[in-house]
């Protein structure tokens, strides 16, 4: 029971300065089990006043002179090389810690979520030493080069679908690239990356390099967001969340932003598809995570032959997926993150009832506690319903119907979003045509979900802006600085 | 700015021009006829939606050059209709081979070269700036950078990624869609095809409006751009006012990238523009108050030259001035001697004439700014060297103005003034100006002048600049990236790297039976 898992967990406070902090204004907040709706332990809560704190820590630990700053980038590397080992070898607690807090069940905590953090942090050790710069043949006596340096503070603020994971994501290139960070974790689930920074410490980050504070979006969010001396913001999370971080970087000072918002990905089924392996593709793309994932293939079109017996087939495989304890290894599905959540998707459900789609299967809550709704398939769907056009971040799938590759590509594209899309096919011919002609940061090609953190990952239009992961990611996390020296002969 | 520093650019300048026989045939000091006053949407010319227009002055006389068309919302609407159908997918424009693009930028290069000397001399009456530094600094400059972004368009290159599974994964470098450009007035035509050439060169569509003061060059441009045979759609040029047509741009839902030249005021509006309505993507060129530092070891009459041109050159209207220029004790009272000297010599006159040194200030807002700064610089305890006043009968000039025993925390010190006042400070030790040069929110360029190996390198790693010039300044060149640390703005213009702005990556991740190496 949560109790005495919990007895001897002590990092429920803010990391600043490589140190446990009490909030200034004393407050706290209970971080709930989404599986038992239980208070899992009380997390002191950050504000205003320890962004602040957090800032000069980071600011200072910035400095030119600095331990930080003067520390060699392949030692940079080996710093995340031992935060990797440490994680890897506390990876049982790690993913127990996990699941307890968001609900999604432990086996795939321990073999997904654990082992990606583990890579990401991994990769990007790799890179710290091989950033470069460049010498540039301008015109003129001169010897012309770019450094490629850090940009400063960075406000990192991530969301709660996968604790760990984005943490890594938003840690690992800034690190790599020598920045400093100020993070504010989800309220929701606090308690993985706040043990991760006890094993920051232990790794031998220098202090102020990173601070971990866990707070609310309006006051800790907002306060970082809109900080005179942070100089640069990355936010994973809602897209309407997402609009008044860039407009909190213009009424400030102007920081650098990137941001990972909502989707609406659809995943295009053509006639000629391997109809199994589409059906079992298909079915992850959205039931993954409980449906909570901003690349969710949450639109679902299939050509009209093939119509009928995929969803017949979907809602057979929706029907076997297991909901459950999460710490049960046989469960495929854990409770939804919190009961806000769990309530707008009942309200999605219900306007999909409404505005006459055909409900296939579940559609309702699952169990007695906890946030549990059942797997729940859509059929008839048409693209101007609610459900077709908001995300709805839960495992809710709508199974549209196309005619041709002309119209559906359209219809795919008719979104704000762009974050994710997928085709599946065996023409060649269809297959690169689609691909190219989709507005989406990733297009799977038969296969769906599929993320090395070799290959970058962003939006295209209201999706976000920036890429996440292999070396375009290291993009964000520098300021290009151009020095020109007049030299008496310039030769080739 | 082409990559001469500013000195040199000036004297080259005088001197080629005196053993160009062909230009001196050619050269006029009449202001040219105006043909092209319309809005540019669709390869069209077309009259504004409002049927308002906007009289173009001449900075030199105040006299109205001509009338323009002056394009608001509707007008801005109607382009990005255009540039959004010149987008889709198999248009004209997102099928043609990318090395056709590249023969395109090519081409327009080649007409920008034979139109060379009425562009010079259009965007000399219509700016203020001297016709000699047009044909040869802004001329060439633009010419260079169309030719180096005709050269980059077919080496936009993606990767192929060794992820894990059995996958094959590529990337693919696209074009980012329908981009606003919002150029300023400084350099018009010049920043005109820093924006234009890499957006073109990745295969954007765009729609450009050009400074309310200065939309002359812009509009001829238009002209070779039709002429070159870019498809209609492709670059829209709609000259208008900021809080009309350049917020239309901002706010538009259907713009997916705006590209910013400016004020740092202005830039905050256009970065929340963006967020209120569609998260649109942001690259930002804003203000400056760029230090020059220069040491007790460095070449001094070559660090006064290039002090006093990093500062005059352009009447002081560039984002690049060095606005701050910190001497080392030991030689700052005969660097400011020699800095007034240099000031003084200073020709005022007519800009169309080659020997003058120094325009008028582009506008009444701008020139009555320059001088209140300057009265702050007075009453907050400055010493004035030598200007101050304005010159002239008519026009808008203000004669060389030189402040020394500047501290850090006048008005003058802090903030862009955009004109002809050089502010010279003095420091002890290279800690101190290091501390001080970086203590702004500002962070666009930087320049040192000294022989010592380890101050240059020390100092120009120290600077918390996009660009550091060591023993020279206003050295630009198409090749280097250009941009702000800070409030000077984000994301970089010129170079390769200006690439990544004008570009969405797309991943694409196939199944594939067996992955091998």
């Amino acid at each position: 029971d949560s109790a005495s898992f919990l007895k001897d967990f002590i990092y429920n406070e803010l990391f600043i300065n490589n140190e446990w902090h009490d909030a200034v204004s004393k407050k706290t907040f209970p971080t709930i089990n989404p599986a038992t709706g239980e208070v899992i332990c009380e997390v002191v809560e950050g504000s205003k006043e320890d962004v602040d704190k957090a800032v000069k820590a980071a600011k200072e630990a910035f400095r030119l002179g600095s331990p930080w700053r003067r520390m060699d980038a392949s030692q940079r590397g080996r710093l995340l090389n031992l935060l990797a080992d440490a994680i890897e070898r506390d990876a049982a607690y790690l993913a127990e810690l996990e699941t307890l807090d968001n609900g999604k069940p432990y086996s795939v905590s321990y073999c997904i979520d654990v082992p990606m953090v583990v890579k990401c942090l991994r990769y990007y050790a790799g890179w710290a030493d091989k950033w470069e710069g460049k010498t540039i043949p301008v015109d003129g006596d001169y010897f012309c080069y770019t450094r490629h340096e850090p940009i400063g503070v960075c406000g990192q603020i991530i969301p709660w679908n996968f604790p760990l994971l984005m943490q890594a994501w938003k840690l690992a290139p800034a690190l790599a690239t020598g920045n400093t960070i100020v993070m504010k974790v989800a309220e929701q689930t606090p308690l993985t990356a706040l043990y991760v920074a006890s094993l920051i410490k232990e790794v031998g980050f220098p202090p102020g390099v990173v601070n971990i504070i866990a707070g609310m979006g309006p006051t800790a969010g907002a306060a970082i967001s809109s900080h005179m001396d942070i100089d640069k913001i990355a936010f994973t999370g809602s897209t309407e969340v997402g609009h008044l971080i860039q407009q909190a970087s213009g009424s400030s000072n102007l920081k650098k932003v990137s941001l990972e918002l909502g989707g609406k990905s659809p995943n295009i089924i053509l006639s000629d598809a391997n109809m199994e392996e589409a059906v079992e593709q298909a079915h992850n793309a959205i039931f993954f995570n409980q449906g909570q994932c901003c690349c969710a293939g949450s639109r679902t079109y299939v050509q009209e032959n093939i119509y009928n017996e995929f969803v017949e087939r979907s809602v057979e495989r929706a029907k076997k997926r297991v909901v459950g304890d999460p710490f049960n290894l046989k469960t495929d599905h854990g409770p939804q993150v919190d009961d806000e959540q769990f309530q707008k998707i009942l309200g999605y459900i219900s306007s999909g009832k409404k505005e006459g789609a055909k409900l296939m299967c579940g559609g309702g809550v699952a169990a007695d506690r906890g946030y549990f709704i059942q797997p729940t398939i859509f059929g008839e769907v048409q693209d101007d319903m609610k459900i077709a056009r908001e995300e709805i971040f839960g495992p809710v799938m709508q199974i549209l119907k196309f005619k041709s590759i002309e119209e559906v590509i359209e219809r795919a594209n008719d979104t704000k979003y762009g974050l994710a899309a997928a085709v599946f096919t065996t023409d060649v011919n269809k297959a690169h045509y689609v691909s190219n002609s989709l507005r989406a940061g990733t297009v799977w090609i038969n296969c769906y979900n599929v993320f090395g953190v070799q290959a970058p990952f962003g939006g295209y239009k209201a999706s976000g802006a920036g890429r996440e992961m292999g070396e375009y990611g290291l993009e964000h996390y520098t300021e290009v600085k151009t020095v020109t020296v007049k030299i008496p002969q310039k030769n080739s | 700015c082409h990559c001469i520093s500013a000195g040199m650019a000036h004297e080259l300048a005088a001197r080629q021009w005196s053993t160009t026989g062909v230009a001196r045939q050619h050269w006029t000091t009449q202001i040219p006829r105006v043909f092209c006053t319309l809005l540019f949407i669709n390869n069209e010319w077309c009259k504004s939606s409002s049927g308002r227009k906007m009289a173009v002055l001449n900075p030199a006389t105040g006299e109205c050059i001509c009338e323009v068309e002056e394009g608001n919302a509707e007008d801005v609407d109607k382009a990005v209709s255009c540039a959004r159908r010149a987008f889709q997918l198999g248009s004209l424009w997102r099928r043609m081979d990318a090395s056709d693009r590249g023969l395109l930028l090519n081409r327009l290069a080649d007409l920008v070269e034979r139109d060379r000397l009425l562009l010079a001399t259009m965007e000399s009456v219509n700016s203020g700036k001297l016709f000699l530094m047009a044909y040869f600094v802004d001329l060439m400059a633009s010419i260079k950078t169309l030719r180096y972004y005709a050269g980059w368009a077919d080496k936009i290159q993606g990767k192929t990624i060794p992820v894990d599974g059995e996958y094959f994964t590529f990337t693919r470098h696209e074009p980012v869609g329908v981009c606003g450009q919002i150029i300023p007035w400084n350099f018009p035509l010049m920043m005109l095809v820093w924006k234009i050439a890499p957006a073109l060169c990745c295969g954007n569509t765009v729609v450009l409006k050009p400074a309310e003061q200065t939309p002359l060059t812009a509009l001829h441009m238009a002209k070779l751009i039709l002429e070159a045979g870019f498809p209609p759609g492709v670059v829209n040029v709609v000259p208008g006012y900021g809080p009309t047509a350049g917020h239309a741009i901002a706010h538009h839902m259907d713009i997916d990238k705006v590209a910013f030249t400016g004020s740092t005021e202005v830039g905050k509006l256009v970065q929340k523009a963006a967020g209120k309505s569609n998260l649109k993507r942001v690259t930002l060129e804003l203000g400056g108050k760029n230090p020059n530092i220069v040491f007790a070891d460095a070449d001094l009459e070559h660090a006064v030259q290039e002090a006093h041109h990093g500062l005059f050159f352009n009447q002081g209207q560039c984002c690049l001035a060095g606005s701050r220029v910190f001497v080392e004790e030991p030689i700052y009272d005969e660097f400011v001697r020699l800095s007034v000297e240099k000031a003084l010599k200073r020709v005022l006159g007519n800009p169309l004439l080659a020997n003058v040194d120094q325009g008028p200030q582009i506008d009444r807002k701008q020139y009555d700014k320059i001088l209140e700064l300057i009265e702050s610089g007075r009453r907050e305890g400055a010493r004035l060297e030598c200007g101050g006043v304005p010159w002239g009968q008519k026009g808008l000039y203000i004669q060389p103005t030189v402040f020394s025993e500047v501290t850090d925390d006048m008005r003058i010190a802090k903030e862009e003034i955009f004109g002809p006042v050089q502010l010279i400070l003095k420091f002890k030790s290279m800690e101190e100006v290091i501390q001080r040069a970086n203590h702004s929110q500002y962070g666009l360029a930087a320049g040192v002048f000294t022989t010592d190996i380890n101050k240059a390198l020390t100092v120009s790693s120290a600077m918390q600049t996009g660009t550091v010039w060591v023993n020279c300044y206003n050295a630009v060149s198409v090749q280097a990236p250009f941009g702000g640390f800070k409030m000077s703005g984000s994301g970089r213009e010129l170079g390769e790297y200006c690439l990544q702005d004008y570009t969405e990556v797309k991943t694409v991740t196939v199944k594939i039976p067996q992955k091998n190496s």
